[in-house]
């Protein structure tokens, strides 16, 4: 099931965008006490403009690790990452891409307006326009009147929905989220996940989303990226092609079934009676 | 207001117990008052000596609030130092820790060789005293800010004086506080300390003085001076902690480990 880097390029070229992102050949060892560990193993994809793209894979497949390559914040061991057609070295990604992890990381002493509006002042921007800003999508992310609130009086749903507007304020082209809603109770997730693709159908930015659960991943995404356990390599790529824009209602299709069997498969989930 | 009152009767009511026991036997077994003042005594030196104590308040509390602000800006700086810097860290810290095991005791006769009788010496025994929690904390402090939130503003591209002044230094200041509060009440022992060893003004050398004449009441009054100024000065710390850090008084014990 190793995809035909061929014919994976040809499906991209066929975009008139260049891509948002592409990784070339990306691997990633780390030192484990004088042992040399391979993380990442190969790794080839792209995301192009206005494209969700999902990867999966068991923990410890190195997903995280790959958005801290993107991002900038560490280093590959070889491999190119690109962003917008430009070959960048590690340092000149910092700041391009809104990278968002699975703890809200809401910084505490800030309300949740400054915590929403913090990138932009990162960025250079007075806080009192970045506050302006800020506030004016507070009723479209549910958060209306909670402008002054400390992440700590805020609620698990609330605080991620800060963090989500903090990354969305970051302006950047390419969104990484990185589990965004992994610390969620299951009816939270689903209420996120679904306001999530409202957003996403509004503002179609492109998307990489780390996450360890299937139905997630097809839901949402455009691609799913299907990892190894580690080292992680690319063991297979599955277009999804449910019409947009899709309801909760879709998890119950033949053709949702389909994908999810097909990725359960290449997951290797599927083989719990074969066992050698 | 309700729970206010509820909360200091107890400690009152058996202030005011101690108050009359002291009163009463003192008076009963008739104990002169060089050796013991009853409370009313003291309250007599504090009405008749009013002036003379407030003029010797204001010494001490200008040695201590130097001392204090001296130890505020050193400690933090060394602080920031140590946190920024390993080289600096492995050179400055072990001394700082050595410097604490000399007792003041001895270091006190030093400096009054060095800086004479006047202001200097105990301004520098209270900011010695000080000094030690505010660096300690300020390094603890700046230590305890999130790794993955310092990450995070690196993501968003930003500088290293970003990431200390949005991240760093805000993380630290609870821990700064409590190292603050630690340091006032230090403080005031601190320069009565230096005053004990030799001075012309001050609380302590006040009540050295007056212990020599026998004034026991007026040495009562001055010890009471500064248990009240101790505290105050705790109580005002502790103040603009809370002013300064509005989002504490949401965060449980449980958010905090």
């Amino acid at each position: 099931m190793i995809p035909d880097p061929a014919a994976h390029s040809a499906r991209s070229s066929t975009r008139i965008a260049p891509a948002r992102l592409r990784l070339d050949r990306i691997t990633s060892r780390y030192d484990d006490h004088g042992q040399s560990t391979l993380a990442l193993e190969d790794i080839s994809f792209d995301v192009a403009d206005g494209e969700f793209v999902a990867l999966i894979g068991a923990s410890g497949s190195g997903k995280s690790t790959l958005l801290d390559i993107i991002s900038g914040l560490f280093a590959q061991t070889s491999g190119e990452v690109a962003l917008d057609g430009e070959m960048l070295p590690l340092k000149a990604r910092l700041g391009r891409t809104a990278y968002m992890r699975q703890r809200d990381l809401l910084l505490p002493w800030r309300s949740a307006l400054d915590n929403a509006a913090l990138a932009l002042e990162v960025h250079g921007m007075s806080r009192r326009d970045a506050r302006e800003i800020a506030a004016q999508r507070f009723p479209e992310f549910g958060l209306a009147g909670f402008e002054r609130a400390y992440p700590a009086q805020l609620s698990g749903g609330m605080r991620q929905r800060v963090a989500f507007l903090r990354t969305v304020l970051a302006d950047r082209p390419l969104l990484l989220l990185d589990e965004p809603f992994g610390a969620l109770d299951a009816l939270n997730r689903v209420a996120l996940q679904t306001w999530l693709l409202d957003l996403w159908e509004r503002e179609r930015r492109a998307v990489l989303l780390v996450t360890h659960d299937l139905d997630e991943a097809i839901f949402l995404a455009d691609r799913v990226v299907v990892f190894s356990p580690r080292p992680g390599r690319v063991v297979h790529v599955e277009p999804i092609d449910l019409p947009r824009p899709r309801s909760r209602e879709i998890v119950t299709t033949p053709q949702f079934l389909a994908h999810r069997a097909v990725l359960l498969d290449a997951l290797g989930l599927l083989q719990t009676g074969g066992a050698a | 207001m309700r729970t206010f009152v509820f909360r200091w009767l107890g400690p009152i009511a058996i202030l005011v117990l101690l108050v009359a026991v002291w009163e009463i036997a003192v008076r009963v077994n008739d104990i002169p008052k060089w050796q013991l003042p009853t409370p009313t005594d003291i309250a007599t030196a504090f009405r008749e000596d009013h002036a003379l104590l407030w003029e010797h308040t204001r010494v001490t509390l200008r040695e201590v609030l130097l001392g204090f602000a001296c130890a505020l800006v050193a400690g933090v700086v060394v602080g920031i130092a140590i946190d920024a810097s390993r080289v600096l860290e492995r050179a400055i810290y072990p001394l700082i820790i050595a410097s604490q095991t000399i007792p003041m005791v001895a270091l006190a006769p030093l400096l009054l060789i060095w800086f004479g009788y006047g202001l200097a010496p105990k301004v520098i025994v209270a900011a010695l005293v000080c000094f030690f929690p505010i660096a300690v904390n300020t390094v603890d402090g700046l230590r305890d800010a999130d790794r993955e939130m310092l990450a995070m503003l690196r993501s968003m591209g930003a500088s290293g004086w970003q990431r200390f002044r949005l991240v760093k230094i805000p993380a630290a200041l609870p821990s700064l506080f409590t190292g603050a509060r630690i340091a006032i009440a230090f403080a005031v022992i601190g320069a009565v300390f230096g005053e004990l060893v030799g001075a012309s003004a001050g609380l302590g050398y006040l009540m050295e003085r007056s212990a020599a004449q026998f004034q026991t009441a007026r040495v009562f009054a001055a010890i009471l001076i500064l248990s009240l100024m101790g505290v105050g000065l705790f109580a005002l710390v502790a103040t603009i902690e809370r002013i300064a850090l509005p989002w504490r008084r949401f965060i449980t014990d449980a958010d905090r480990s």
